[in-house]
């Protein structure tokens, strides 16, 4: 029986929960190990050794140590292409793989700018007592509000944003956009728009997903 | 069948995708897009990129934006082509290795070294002013990940490794650019970076392309001209990615 993986890091963070979504679609068991980062645990010696930018999530997976969240990813979907959800980076058809990858390109560089400005101004500011950049809320919201157009046009084409089949590039919006709704109240985003909503609907009920905020409650417990 | 590329030979993300076919050895047509005339903008361009952005490729009835995708696929599909072996698909360990790198390159390196170079670069040449504030945030930024980029290469000959990979081939266009700005000394004053960068972009495949990048007058292309200045990402979330 293999050993588990290792997740370094506290499970509200949004690219450590993107890690724990991939994880549970593809039913690869894995040990959560928390990282106090209020007391700069993520910033000490040992740690910066996993990850040397000094963030989270790092892994770790038998003698290998890796570290941003969406090549650990791909790496469990290639390693354990037969476990789980076998589609969810391609399965075996390199065209599938190919519009994945060009939609987790599109959050990487185009959804999660300004959704993590977001997610700091709306969702983790007031809580951390700092003030907010109303300039920056609102540059950002226009941003994100364009890139959503984008989104509502591709998912009038195709169920999810690769093609017909739930997949990494969905996964990957899963936790700002989680943020968004929940935290800092701004459902309207998706919902206000048909395909989006449809698609935010279908992807944030995965059972991966549900268990996901269930981790992310009992640790704020 | 021809591979087609659309895109501009001057323009940061167009050349990593160039850079990638030289190295695989493959033929393509590079198609040119007038990013002045804001071609990519409008229909027929946007059935191709509905985000409106350079680099495409058109291989046969595929599709496809994002130039880091487009790497990926083109290393993918052509791994047993021209010298290089770009994502180490044989051995899980290193294929890790440079999927770390490349989303570093992705998230830590971009957003700040293209903000530097459009505003330093590029806004002058768009008729806009430099905001040096922008510039020296960034410079700061950059001297930090530099600072690890040292630390691992005093390591390893290149990022991912004692090999060339996808992972070192994606930085070259925007660090083409910032060499040529006044702060290239924060490549220069980091040993293990400069001896990096000197070697990678004394690659044949990176010369080839290297001749296109200059600007002309007319503006558009450079590190801008594939949509925005970089990703922006400038709060010190250390959750971020």
């Amino acid at each position: 029986m293999a050993t588990p993986v290792k997740v370094y890091g506290p499970p509200m963070s949004t690219a450590v929960s993107r890690v724990l979504a991939c994880l549970l679609e593809k039913d690869v068991q894995f040990q959560l190990i928390p990282i106090n980062m209020a007391k700069g645990e993520h910033k000490k010696p040992e740690f910066l050794k996993i990850q040397p930018f000094g963030q989270v999530p790092a892994f770790q997976d038998e003698s290998i140590s890796l570290f941003e969240s969406r090549s650990i990813c791909r790496y469990i979907c290639e390693k354990h292409a037969d476990k789980g959800n076998k589609g969810l980076y391609g399965g075996t058809n390199p065209l599938a793989k190919a519009s994945i990858d060009q939609w987790i390109e599109a959050e990487g560089q185009s959804f999660n700018p300004p959704s993590s400005v977001l997610v700091f101004q709306l969702a983790f500011a007031p809580r951390m007592k700092l003030n907010q950049d109303p300039k920056a809320i609102k540059l950002n919201e226009d941003k994100l509000a364009k890139v959503l157009e984008v989104y509502e046009r591709r998912l009038g084409e195709s169920r999810f944003l690769a093609g017909d089949e739930f997949s990494l590039a969905d996964l990957s919006h899963l936790p700002n956009a989680q943020y968004l709704v929940t935290v800092a109240d701004r459902a309207e985003i998706f919902a206000s728009k048909k395909n989006v909503g449809r698609w935010w609907d279908e992807i944030s009920t995965r059972d991966s997903w549900k268990k996901v905020l269930e981790m992310q409650n009992t640790a704020s417990n | 069948m021809v591979l087609k590329l659309y895109g501009l030979p001057m323009s940061t993300c167009t050349t990593r995708v160039m850079i990638c076919l030289h190295e695989k050895d493959l033929e393509f047509e590079l198609v040119p897009v007038d990013l002045f005339a804001q071609e990519n903008k409008k229909p027929p361009f946007l059935a191709k990129n509905p985000f409106g952005k350079v680099p495409v490729l058109e291989d046969g009835d595929l599709t496809l934006f994002e130039s880091r995708a487009i790497t990926a696929y083109l290393a993918e599909k052509y791994k047993d082509s021209g010298s290089s072996n770009l994502i180490r698909h044989e051995n899980l360990n290193e294929s890790a290795a440079v999927k770390v790198w490349s989303e570093v390159e992705s998230h830590e390196y971009d957003p700040v070294i293209s903000q530097i170079v459009y505003q330093h670069l590029v806004a002058p040449m768009v008729g806009k002013s430099t905001d040096q504030t922008v510039i020296d945030a960034n410079l700061e930024k950059l001297g930090k990940v530099l600072d690890v980029y040292d630390s691992r290469l005093s390591n390893t000959k290149y990022l991912a490794g004692d090999f060339f990979s996808l992972a070192d081939l994606h930085h070259l266009p925007y660090t083409f650019y910032f060499m040529k700005t006044p702060w290239a000394s924060l490549v220069y004053d980091r040993p293990h970076v400069k001896a990096w960068w000197d070697d990678i972009s004394s690659r044949p495949a990176f010369q080839r392309v290297a001749v296109g990048m200059v600007f002309g007058g007319g503006g558009g292309g450079g590190g801008g001209g594939d949509g925005d200045g970089g990703g922006g990402g400038d709060g010190d979330d250390d959750q971020k990615k």
